[in-house]
């Protein structure tokens, strides 16, 4: 609490505002990341073998697998219900994506889900309870991708390797995503979320896109592009929808909480790059979170809709300048810097009325701070910046390169270099050598990649998963079953995203001392 | 709410003082320029030897 009131920004509740019912649930958060994967060397590569073989390497290598080809845990579809549509009713004339069960599909000791989707490998990070400890998260499934890459070689004939990058676009129209997700109450009418979601997404790129060379947009040349700010913009065509693989909204409607139906809902945003700068992953979850508690508690000054959502998202991404006005459906216009600008101050005003408590304590005036550094930043001039927004980065090296060589803009030699900015192995990472500011410690990162988060549930899946495997017949976001070996197998529901820590249960687990012992404990707690 | 304080419970300390301590970002930006020419010739060493393959043969199945 000093700390806060030393830095200036928090202010306690008025009486009028403290009496207001807030309706902000804690930000649980996550992220699901699909990698890029090539596989050199091989007479006829396949990218859903290929991701199979990196992903069963690492169990293998982890010892987080009895035998080749075997996740120890697998992940269990039974509640998976991805084509419910947040507006309501069954969807018409979309396609809700289909499950695939027959992959490879684990449940990893830290809580995450790591698994083959569609021909991408496939992290989903654990809940994690703020935005610093989604970025742990995030930087260990990067070293758990770079330790799985390292885990194949050893399995592959001479000549052979796999490859990991963490991009979303191959630069020829195909594209893979990273897809955040954010805990928000059930109380609040979807078509606010929409509204302001949409104004976030569409210029929040600004900061968090991690640049691409060229456009994929039908009927636009490569070279009539240049370099844009997302590498996702391209390929967004509506402003709300169902769908993930096609059409591609501004705001996803899967409805789908993977917690208390009746109290919960999952934003599942599917718009944002994936970053490799730390403080890029940190704002964009950061202030995502922030815009979804002042949505919850309606406390946005004003609704900024845009006259046509999908043409400014593209417009944004394509303005280095930052500077060009969009269209509101008033008439008015507004920069991109200067909605994110609004967004913060709301934010400010928000967080100083009703305190952190909803958006990751302490950890959300470090997101205001860095937020509004970033935006001065790039007010000023974006090039401030590049050690901390991947397309400033990424911009950086391609015009130093390019400079140095004398090359255009067509050269293949700065298309390699966009491609390889997101390289996950340690010696050929160009983003590794960019001078990226980092925000996590490595040690913890390394941590994370076997340990759990403490403070979410998935800190009860990954104790499970680290003491009771053999017992563990499968695992997903909320129930755990088990196989005691008592005839018909248990299943323990983990409805509470923020339940389930370690101040829950760790007590409770460092007395067991076997699986049947934790559920009658848990029996009788009543959990 | 008294579990969700009890959970969070970060080091607020050092939290801040990261904070403080990161030098502004336009001195980084200067420092980080100088650096530029290392950082290519860096880039030299380790870019694709034949990028014009690379970059034909990197094709992704679509996703999500």
């Amino acid at each position: 609490m000093s700390e806060a009131n030393k830095s200036g920004h928090n202010v306690p509740p008025s009486a009028s505002l403290a009496s207001v019912r807030p309706v902000a649930v804690p930000k649980t958060l996550g992220l699901e990341t699909e990698y890029g994967i090539v596989h050199r060397g091989a007479p006829e590569p396949n990218p859903i073998s290929a991701s199979s073989l990196l992903i069963n390497a690492y169990l293998i290598a982890t010892q987080q697998s009895p035998e080749p080809g075997r996740a120890a845990v697998g992940w269990d579809f039974t509640d998976e219900t991805p084509g419910n549509d947040a507006r309501g009713g069954a969807p018409t004339g979309s396609l809700a994506p289909e499950i695939e069960t027959h992959l490879v599909n684990a449940v990893l000791t830290n809580g995450a889900r790591y698994y083959v989707d569609h021909a991408h490998p496939e992290l989903s990070t654990p809940e994690c309870a703020d935005a610093r400890s989604l970025v742990v998260y995030d930087r260990a499934a990067e070293l758990i991708a770079a330790r799985s890459m390292e885990a194949a070689r050893m399995l592959l004939p001479q000549g052979e390797e796999i490859v990991v990058y963490k991009n979303n676009s191959d630069g020829k129209g195909n594209t893979y995503g990273c897809h955040e997700n954010y805990l928000v109450s059930r109380a609040v009418p979807f078509s606010r979320i929409v509204t302001h979601a949409t104004a976030h997404f569409v210029t929040r790129q600004i900061f968090c896109g991690a640049g691409k060379l060229g456009s994929e947009t039908s009927g636009m040349r490569l070279d009539e592009a240049g370099y844009q700010i997302s590498q996702r913009a391209d390929f967004v065509e509506e402003e709300v929808g169902l769908e993930t693989t096609l059409k591609r909204p501004i705001v996803n409607t899967r409805d789908e909480p993977h917690a208390d139906a009746a109290k919960y809902r999952r934003l599942h945003v599917i718009v944002g790059d994936a970053n490799m700068s730390q403080v890029a992953t940190f704002l964009k979850a950061g202030t995502t979170a922030l815009v979804m508690a002042l949505t919850e508690d309606d406390a946005m000054p004003r609704e900024l809709r845009f006259a046509t959502p999908v043409a400014a998202f593209r417009q944004v991404s394509r303005d280095l300048s930052l500077r060009a006005p969009l269209e509101l459906v008033d008439g008015s216009t507004i920069t991109a810097l200067g909605a994110q600008w609004e967004l913060l101050g709301a934010a400010r005003a928000y967080v100083d009325a009703r305190g952190a408590d909803a958006v990751g304590g302490q950890v959300a005036y470090e997101v205001l701070g860095r937020w509004e550094t970033v935006l001065g930043g790039l007010e000023r001039d974006p090039m401030e910046l590049a050690a901390q927004i991947d397309w400033v980065a990424k911009l950086r090296l391609l015009e130093g390169f390019r400079e140095r060589h004398g090359l255009d803009f067509q050269d293949a030699r700065l298309r390699a270099l966009d491609i390889q900015y997101h390289d996950l192995r340690p010696g050929k990472s160009l983003a590794a050598r960019a001078g990226l500011e980092t925000l996590v410690d490595e040690a913890d990162a390394e941590l994370a990649m076997t340990e759990p988060p403490p403070d979410t549930r998935a800190f009860f899946r990954g104790r499970c998963l680290q003491r009771f495997a053999a017992e563990v017949v499968a695992a997903n976001w909320d129930s755990i079953v088990f196989d005691v070996g008592e005839g018909s197998l248990r299943r323990v529901s983990m409805t509470e995203p923020t339940r389930g820590t370690v101040t829950h249960v760790g007590t409770m687990f460092d007395e067991c001392d076997s699986a049947i012992d934790l559920l009658r404990r848990l029996g009788a707690a009543g959990a | 709410m008294a579990e969700r304080e009890q959970i969070r419970k970060p080091a607020p300390a050092t939290r801040e003082q990261s904070v403080e301590e990161a030098p502004p970002a336009s001195e980084r930006g200067s420092d980080i320029k100088a650096q530029l020419d290392d950082l290519l010739d860096e880039i030299d060493e380790v870019l694709e030897t034949n990028a014009e393959d690379f970059v034909k043969s990197y094709i992704q199945k679509g996703g999500e």
